[in-house]
Formats: structure tokens, C-alpha cells, sequence
């Protein structure tokens, strides 16, 4: 403040500690300012997100390479890591309850529609133009999307093919074809199987379960003409096209396949497979990246890749699943939630881990690049034929008949899981001999008619 | 004589051949976390092969087992020592001034644990989410605590019964009030019996999974919890799994070892007079 002398003039002694004064001011304001900055800085750098993801290959090697994440951005990541069962349900418990625990979620295509339908997610699609969207394959942002909104961005996606023993088809004189057919497959598989050497011609998912056996099931229904549920709703499990195809699946397990099929899920063929006793499999394409690394598989050098069995209908052969990352509308840190997914579902992400890991572990089945990237098509001769399958992937339509729902192995509602749990025990229960095929069917229709039209479907 | 020592070696068989049955999957779990995983998943079985750490390196790497370790402590012992407090007096009011209702309510207390837990999982979920008491380690004892509690004082309750009458209403004609009589005389006589009660609280605490996957994730996890993330559909895991599990039990299997005198004492407590 400037003071005037009895005289009315300014003495310089008062202009000094004026100056003192508003240097002191402007000194306690850039303290305060910077204080706050500094607080605000610490408080972005103290922002956690908590992660709940599964316990995939893919997923553990996102999270060893989050910490560069966390060096880059300054957020700091925790993380529960669960088998997806029961990640599923304690994610759907927090989600329905509004518990706001956590900030990112794993979740499929079987639950980002029905999520995204409730309101229970953070709609994706306005990612920064770096992101390139478009380069994030069709056939996944529509499986990730309701009425136009991207819900969930794709870690890793995966569809179904054929994975056979080059060295026994050769020495038994066979060919595999490109696009087999399930009668193809029983014939080769009746000329492979040696059971006094435990080799088996076929290797397919006996466990029970919506997604363990009728991730098979439901594509042998769909090849055989079937569908999961007519126009109206009703169950087609008990469909001639149905009982034809679990009827040929039962036979050739009982024939070709290895003992206790009925207990082996993804990993119990895949350890079947990796150790040379089956001559062929038909599961996720997820599977060509372990078979074909020396250091997880023992016939990494003879296995050979086709497209997955038809049959008489030739779309519906393989399914299309893909593990992605969510932002619950329950999480308080949305912005950087987004920003954490958009780094571990980008180009970048993928070009370092092929680069550090090598092409191999890079998580498949998303982008275009990476299929376009000669160092990826090299190390991954399976590339060509999983890009086909995983583009050809309808999930609207892909039945003979027209139907009502979305997806291919399953319908995207929430008594999907019921329906196809017990229709899995009742298929593993004709695979045992405990049920004859009609009656696994007839039981299984029976049960999902009735949750279909308590549940409103069903007029 | 004779008839006498085949019975007896006959006894020993058995108790030794349930012994192997029983300790066979552990063992098995021991041997599988020294393999890799293609060796742990081999076929047949692999009984030689050569042992490796990368299991144990790879679970320290990918999880905190300090951290962990720790949380299932202040759990298995801060929920067994709460229990204990709510259950003595319970258990001693039940066991020498029993009313006539004492056994309803007896039976009743051991009626909530015959519902699945997962039955009661929403509404536990919604009032620890209101509390506030999601992911930590309040939160987790008192469900755990109260899940044992029904098993603790049913223990208490026939040990104490063990304890004559006459020496309370001995001390009582002396002077000795409730606490005098809990901590002086009803404790120490039973006390065998309360140390294999809080044995057995710590084991179950311990071994506790349902709730802290359900309402834990990372702050208050268990080692119970370090497991279940090691289960894996797509892949191979059984050796991971197998050392994450070995690391997870071994503390209690230290604790079992040096307390298994006091356990059987406690366990056979007033069953030979």
C-alpha cells in the first residue's frame, strides 16, 4: 500500500517496504499456488485404479508390463486376478450392487450387452484419434457393443479352428483339408486313433458347462442346420438338427476320442494336445500361440492349423469370444480408467509386447495391424487362417434359420449361463451313457422353454 | 499275547494307511510345485523329474505374499481372539446357569452354519458396502469371526461342561464374582480345551475363502485369496498353483506341527476320566 507523506509526497523508505510488501504477497501466493499444484500433482500421482482381471496367459503379461504404465502416467495399479468363473460373479456381485470397488473390469461379449443394456458401464467409443478405432477389428466392436454404443475395448479375441498332428497325418497317408467337414473329421480321426498308444483321432470339450462344452455343442448345432432358439424363443436343443449333431459328437467321443472326455475342458485337451495324444482338436484359436511355442508344447513343430469343422450348413462353425476391459459407472476415476484401457488395448501395446516377448505372445485376435505386421505373420503361421475365422464371425446372423438373438454360441441374456449349464450336464450326461442323446435334449430344451417364459421371452 | 499285538499291528496299519490317504494330496501338491508345468501336467504322472523355483520366483513376482501373509494373520488371529472374548462368557453362562431355552439357542447358533454362505452374500455385501467396510480387514474378521463363532461356542460350552460345578459354587461361597471364576478357575481348568478351540478358530480363519474372494480385493486379501488367482481355464497353472499353495499352508502346517500336543490334548479334553 502506498503512503503519503504529511506533505503528500511518497518517501522511498515507504516505496521499499511497499515493494517488500508485494514481493512477500506475490511470494505467499506463487507458495500457495505452488502448494496447490503440488497437491494436486501428488493427489493425481496418489489416483489408484483397481483392476479385477482374469488369469489368462495374456492377462498376467498385461500385468507385468502395467508398471510402465504406472511410470508413464503416475497412477498407481492394484489388482485382483481370478480364474473367470469367479471373477465373473464377484464382479457381477460389486456391479449390481453398486459397490464401486473397482475401476476396470475383464468382462466378455456375453457380458458387455447385457451390461451396457443396464446402464452398469461407461460407453467407450470416443477414443483420442491415436487410438485408431476403426483399426480395432468389425466383426469385435460389434460384440462388444449395444444399439451402437462400444462398451468394453478388446484385450485379446479369439474364434475356433482346427489344430491337427502334421507328422501322424502323414505317416498315416492323410490330408487335412481347408475347410473340413465334421464327416471329415470322423473318417481321419477313425485312421489316426491308436488307443494301445494313447493317441486319440479327437480331442473336443466334454466338461460341463455354458462356456466349457456348449461352446462345442452349440457349434456343431449351428453346422448341423440348428439353432440355440427359434424366432419364437423356443428351445432348439431338442431340434432334428440338434440331436443329429450331439448324437454324432457322442459317437465320435465314444470312438475317437480320449477316455473321461467327459471331464476335459479347454486346459485337460490342451495338455493332451501339447503332449502328443491327440490327433486333432477343434477349440480356441488362443490355443495356436501355446502349441506353438517349444518351450509350453512337445509337438510345437507338427501341428498344423485348419479352419474349424462345417458341416451341412457352413457359417456358425466358430464362435467369437474376446476378453476386454470396462469402466463400471460405479468407479469414481473414470477418465483415467479410460486412459489405463486405450494404453493396454493399443497399437503400442501390442507392438512392445511382440518386440520384448516376441510376436508370438502378442494378444491376438483385435487389430488389423497386428495381422498386417509381416514379423507377426512370420512368427505366427496361424495368423492368416485366425483373422479369417475371427472376420467371418456373424453374431447376428450365421444360424440356417433366422433368430432372435445375438451371438453364436450363446445368446447375449442374462439366462444364458442357467440354460447352458444345464443343457452342458445333460450333453456330458449322454457323452457318460447316463442319458440316451434324446433325453439329454429333451430335458434341456425342457428346462430352458421354461426359464424362457418365466423370463417373459416366451408369449 | 498274541491276539493282543496283531490287533494292535492291524490298528497301526490302518491309522498308517488313512495317514497316507489323507497326507497323499499334499504330498502330491509338494512335488507338483517343484515341477513345471509341463512335467505337472504329464501323462502318466511324473514321480522323478528334475525340481525347479521358477514356480515359487514367478508367485513372488506376480504376487505380494508379504502383504498377504500378513492379512491372513490379522485375520485367523484377530478373528479368533474376538471370538474367543464373545464366546467364554457365552459359553459359561450355558454351561452352569443353563436356562431352559440354553439348548434352543445351543442348536440354533449351529443352525446358521448350515446355510451356504453364498445365500447371504448380497445382504452381507450391502451392509459392509454401507459400513464402508469393503476390502479391509475389519470388514473380513468380523464376518469370519462370525462365522466361527457357532463352532467356538459349542467347544467352549462342552468343555466347560467338563468343569466340576462344585468347585465354582466353592468359590462362589468365597466370594469369587463371574470374572473372578472365568479368568481364575473355569480358564485354567479348561484351559487345554480353549487352547484347540482357538487352534481350531485359527485354522478355519485361515483356510477361509468364500468371503474374503467375495468382499476383499486387494487391501485386506488373504493368502486364501493369492491362491484362487493362480487358477487359471485357459493355460497351464497346476505347478503355479501348486507352490502358491504350499506357500500359503506351509505357515499353518508350522503352527499344526509345534501345537499338535496341545491340539490332541484339547481335542480328547474330558473324553477319558
Amino acid at each position: 500500500m502506498l503512503c503519503a507523506g504529511a506533505d503528500g509526497s511518497i518517501r522511498a523508505g515507504d516505496l521499499k517496504n511497499e515493494e517488500e510488501t508485494v514481493n512477500k504477497k506475490k511470494w505467499l501466493l506463487s507458495a500457495v499456488l505452488a502448494a496447490a499444484l503440488g497437491w494436486g500433482a501428488a493427489a493425481q500421482a496418489q489416483t489408484t485404479l483397481t483392476i479385477a482381471t482374469v488369469n489368462n496367459p495374456d492377462m498376467i503379461v498385461m500385468q507385468k508390463y502395467s508398471k510402465k504404465f504406472e511410470e508413464q502416467s503416475g497412477i498407481k495399479l492394484k489388482w485382483l486376478v481370478l480364474e473367470e468363473n469367479v471373477l465373473r460373479q464377484r464382479v457381477t456381485t460389486d456391479i449390481s450392487t453398486k459397490g464401486g470397488q473397482f475401476d476396470i473390469i475383464t468382462i466378455g461379449m456375453y457380458e458387455t450387452p447385457i451390461w451396457g443394456k443396464n446402464g452398469w458401464l461407461v460407453p467407450l467409443q470416443d477414443t483420442p484419434a491415436s487410438y485408431d478405432l476403426n483399426d480395432v477389428l468389425e466383426s469385435v466392436r460389434n460384440g462388444l457393443s449395444y444399439d451402437g454404443k462400444l462398451y468394453s475395448l478388446p484385450f485379446y479375441a479369439e474364434s475356433t479352428m482346427m489344430f491337427y498332428r502334421t507328422d501322424l497325418f502323414k505317416a498315416a497317408g492323410l490330408t487335412m483339408p481347408e475347410h473340413p467337414t465334421w464327416d471329415d473329421v470322423a473318417t481321419l480321426a477313425s485312421k489316426i486313433t491308436n488307443k494301445s498308444k494313447q493317441i486319440y483321432g479327437i480331442c473336443l470339450r466334454g466338461q460341463p458347462g455354458w462356456g466349457e462344452n456348449m461352446g462345442i455343442a452349440g457349434l456343431l448345432g449351428n453346422t448341423f442346420g440348428g439353432q440355440l432358439f427359434d424366432a419364437d424363443w423356443h428351445s432348439g436343443y431338442n431340434s432334428p438338427a440338434w440331436k443329429k449333431a450331439i448324437a454324432f459328437y457322442v459317437d465320435l467321443m465314444h470312438k475317437d476320442g480320449p477316455p473321461g472326455a467327459a471331464g476335459n475342458g479347454f486346459n485337460e485337451n490342451l495338455a493332451l494336445m501339447s503332449s502328443g495324444h491327440c490327433g486333432m482338436w477343434v477349440d480356441a484359436t488362443v490355443a495356436a500361440g501355446i502349441l506353438y511355442d517349444p518351450k509350453r508344447s512337445q509337438v510345437a513343430d507338427k501341428v498344423g492349423f485348419a479352419n474349424a469343422p462345417i458341416e451341412s450348413w457352413n457359417k456358425g462353425n466358430g464362435w467369437l469370444w474376446a476378453w476386454a476391459l470396462a469402466v463400471p459407472t460405479s468407479s469414481t476415476h473414470t477418465a483415467e480408467a479410460k486412459k489405463f484401457i486405450e494404453w493396454a488395448t493399443s497399437k503400442d501395446y501390442i507392438d512392445m509386447v511382440g518386440k520384448t516377448d516376441g510376436w508370438v505372445t502378442a494378444p491376438p485376435g483385435t487389430r488389423a495391424s497386428t495381422y498386417a505386421n509381416p514379423e507377426y505373420q512370420k512368427a505366427a503361421p496361424f495368423a492368416k487362417i485366425t483373422l479369417g475365422l475371427i472376420e467371418s464371425a456373424d453374431v447376428v446372423h450365421g444360424t440356417k434359420d433366422p433368430k432372435p438373438y445375438t451371438g453364436i454360441t450363446f445368446a447375449t441374456i442374462p439366462e444364458m449361463q442357467a440354460i447352458g449349464n444345464f443343457a452342458g450336464q445333460q450333453i456330458a450326461a449322454a457323452l457318460t451313457g447316463k442319458e440316451s442323446v434324446d433325453q439329454a435334449l429333451d430335458s434341456a430344451a425342457d428346462n430352458a422353454n421354461r426359464v424362457l417364459k418365466q423370463a417373459g421371452y416366451i408369449k | 499275547m498274541r491276539q493282543r499285538l496283531r490287533t494292535k499291528l492291524q490298528f497301526t496299519a490302518i491309522g498308517w494307511f488313512a495317514a497316507l490317504v489323507m497326507a497323499f494330496p499334499i504330498f502330491w501338491m509338494t512335488l507338483a510345485a517343484f515341477k513345471t508345468e509341463i512335467d505337472a501336467v504329464a501323462s502318466p504322472p511324473l514321480l522323478f523329474f528334475t525340481p525347479t523355483l521358477e514356480n515359487f520366483a514367478e508367485m513372488q513376482e506376480r504376487i505380494d505374499y508379504i502383504a498377504h501373509f500378513w492379512n491372513s494373520v490379522a485375520v485367523a488371529f484377530g478373528a479368533t481372539a474376538l471370538a474367543l472374548l464373545l464366546a467364554i462368557p457365552a459359553a459359561y453362562v450355558m454351561a452352569f446357569y443353563p436356562g431352559r431355552r440354553t439348548q434352543g439357542i445351543l442348536l440354533w447358533m449351529l443352525s446358521t452354519k448350515f446355510m451356504p454362505a453364498v445365500g447371504v452374500l448380497v445382504p452381507i455385501y450391502l451392509l459392509l458396502r454401507d459400513a464402508h467396510l469393503l476390502d479391509t480387514r475389519t470388514g473380513l474378521i468380523v464376518i469370519t469371526l462370525f462365522g466361527n463363532l457357532p463352532i467356538v461356542v459349542w467347544m467352549l460350552y462342552s468343555f466347560f461342561k467338563e468343569v466340576p460345578r462344585e468347585i465354582l459354587e466353592a468359590a462362589r461361597v468365597d466370594g469369587a464374582g463371574a470374572l473372578q471364576q472365568i479368568v481364575r478357575l473355569v480358564l485354567p481348568l479348561a484351559l487345554p480345551g480353549v487352547a484347540s478351540t482357538a487352534l481350531l478358530s485359527i485354522i478355519m480363519s485361515w483356510n477361509e475363502s468364500f468371503w474374503c474372494i467375495n468382499v476383499t480385493e486387494v487391501n485386506a486379501a488373504t493368502l486364501a485369496l493369492a491362491i484362487a488367482s493362480f487358477s487359471n481355464p485357459e493355460g497351464f497353472f497346476w505347478a503355479k498353483l501348486s507352490a502358491a499353495s504350499v506357500a500359503a499352508v506351509a505357515p499353518m502346517l508350522v503352527l499344526g506341527w509345534c501345537t499338535q500336543r496341545q491340539l490332541v490334548r484339547g481335542l480328547t479334553f474330558g473324553a477319558v476320566k
